[in-house]
């Protein structure tokens, strides 16, 4: 009997329970999805749209902004050699995360990947300036360059020679920069790097050896090509990252000397903020935006292309 | 055949030590340098200091400014992870867990914060936090760092929160529990590791943040210890001394919560890193 009551009322009551479950799901969404796309829209696409906006305008960030420029903000831009140099600095540094960085991180990842105990303290150690906030790292190195005190101090006097300040040189103070960035960054590369080359099989490698690879061979030809997808991520960290370079620069050269290492956004900073030229500095930021963007896009298109 | 291995390993732990000493170098006479007069900094500014002065280290921890910069920094950090943490994982929540119609267009739109700096939109950035009345208090902050930080949360958390047992799910809705109250009773107490993954780096990130509290924090009162370190640094500027102990006391508890927490530093690099 209660059997055939149960069959009889089942159609409904998975009815209900259908019901219920979709009216409860839009009070979820109602309730937990707003919060993120509220603030999100305030503190990211609002300012972000501000900016396609105040770019057209000479504003200085009060009232509401009349004064249209059209394209007059990127033109000066353009034309602007101290922007022209920045532009070129995060070029610079770009080559030199290709060039220098990551071939580093990768000999060091390749030299320490196995899991021992003093391979674990190296990485440690390598991997330890990531974490240190940029303006930490770019004053604690504003003092080893220091032609008076610091390390660079020491060794001009052993050697006998005039005090030399890299800082207040045109012509070598953005590779202080550059040389405080790849210390910097290099552990992070390395520890990419290591993590993709633990996941190489390890019947790859000792097939390879079996069949007479040498020891430069299994890398050439069996680990590296198996840890591509670990490159191709790691470069594209290093080249987003080169467009964003700020706070390791400030407490450094701030710019100097005579405007010759600023970067992209401490040219933004230093020439649109601290003016409070907003349109000036909002045309600065868009360029930004559409570089960073159709890097993104490009790289993705031509590398990280998924398998099919 | 050993021998030329022994050769390998030696020559292996050299270099190594060559670069450690690079790394670790900078951080050695940091460290140092704080506990030395200047005149013997600038006489020699890697060797261990001839007499051991305590006196700066104990000037800048009894300096209440040092204090409040570190607590500022402190309630920002925590206050970012906590809204982060809370905010992204119920839209990613929704997005693993709800189909409707638009789903996947706004988890699109959350994901755009992935494409560019945050420099980009810095300018007008201050002019929003301004016009709201926010300049000088945390939320200056807090708020859009928030923001910023969304869209990886959001996307890491989906990934995690899909990968969950459906038939939990399952159960739990025949005993009659609704999808709000599932994500706080078994939703998030299940996704500790991603939790704590994101919630070590948005920490990190916040902890370091330079940019944002520069433009938006004026006051000496609001500072956080990346400005009151440079603040330090420009009203002490030839007393290097001075300024490396004040360095040395900011990155202590970086290093300290470092050590303490590697395990989520490195996963969620390496994890979100290759995978994503």
């Amino acid at each position: 009997m209660a059997a055939v009551e149960m069959t009889a009322e089942s159609p409904s009551a998975t009815e209900k329970l259908r019901r219920r479950i979709t009216s409860g799901r839009m009070t979820a969404a109602i309730v937990l999805l707003p919060p993120a796309l509220i603030l999100f829209t305030l503190f990211v696409i609002y300012p972000l749209a501000g900016s396609g906006v105040y770019a057209f305008y000479d504003w200085n960030g009060y009232n509401t902004p009349t004064d249209f420029v059209g394209f007059g903000n990127f033109e000066r831009m353009a034309g602007h050699s101290v922007f022209q140099q920045s532009v070129m600095n995060s070029l610079k540094v770009i080559a030199v995360s290709l060039i220098v960085q990551l071939p580093m991180a990768l000999l060091l990842a390749l030299l320490i990947y196995r899991r021992t105990p003093e391979n674990t303290a190296f990485r440690l150690i390598f991997f330890l300036p990531y974490i240190l906030a940029e303006i930490a790292a770019g004053l604690i190195w504003s003092f080893i360059v220091d032609g008076n005190y610091g390390v660079v101090g020491d060794l001009t006097r052993a050697l006998g020679m005039e005090p030399y300040f890299i800082t207040s040189d045109r012509s070598w103070a953005f590779t202080a920069v550059m040389v405080v960035i790849v210390w910097k960054y290099f552990g992070f590369h390395m520890m990419i790097y290591i993590a993709a080359l633990q996941g190489v099989p390890k019947d790859m490698i000792e097939a390879a050896r079996i069949e007479g690879a040498s020891r430069f061979g299994v890398i050439r030809h069996v680990q590296i090509p198996m840890i591509r997808p670990a490159i191709i991520v790691s470069v594209f960290f290093s080249v987003i990252g080169a467009l964003q370079v700020f706070d390791v620069v400030i407490p450094l050269t701030n710019g100097g000397p005579s405007n010759s290492s600023h970067t992209i956004v401490t040219y933004l900073y230093t020439f649109g903020l601290a003016r409070l030229k907003i349109g000036y500095g909002s045309a600065i930021g868009v360029t930004l935006f559409i570089a960073a963007v159709l890097v993104a896009v490009f790289y993705q298109r031509l590398f990280m292309r998924k398998p099919a | 055949m050993t021998r030329a291995n022994l050769i390998r390993q030696i020559l292996r732990i050299g270099f190594l030590c060559i670069v450690a000493s690079f790394v670790l170098g900078p951080l050695l006479a940091t460290v140092l340098g704080g506990f030395k007069s200047n005149e013997e900094i600038q006489t020699s500014a890697l060797s261990l200091p001839a007499v051991w002065r305590t006196d700066i280290y104990a000037d800048i921890l009894a300096d209440p400014g040092f204090w409040r910069y570190l607590g500022n920094s402190l309630v920002i950090s925590v206050a970012t992870v906590a809204l982060t943490l809370l905010i992204g994982a119920a839209a990613a929540y929704v997005f693993a867990q709800i189909r409707f119609f638009g789903s996947r267009m706004l988890f699109s739109y959350l994901s755009l914060g992935l494409m560019f700096p945050f420099a980009t939109a810095i300018l007008p950035l201050f002019v929003q936090v301004r016009d709201l009345g926010l300049l000088d208090t945390y939320w200056a902050v807090i708020l859009p760092q928030t923001a910023f930080g969304l869209s990886l949360a959001i996307l890491l958390f989906r990934t995690f929160f899909g990968e969950l047992p459906k038939e939990l799910f399952e159960a739990a809705y025949v005993e009659g529990c609704g999808y709000v109250r599932f994500f706080w009773q078994f939703t998030l107490p299940l996704s500790t590791p991603i939790l704590a993954t994101v919630g070590v780096f948005v920490f990190v990130q916040s902890w370091n943040n330079f940019l944002l509290p520069l433009v938006v924090l004026n006051s000496r009162e609001a500072f956080t210890w990346p400005l009151g370190m440079m603040q330090y640094r420009g009203e002490y500027a030839v007393e290097w001394n001075r300024t490396l102990a004040f360095v040395t006391l900011t990155i202590l508890p970086a290093v300290v919560f470092f050590v303490a927490a590697q395990k989520y530093i490195v996963a969620g690099l390496t994890g979100g890193a290759v995978k994503g």
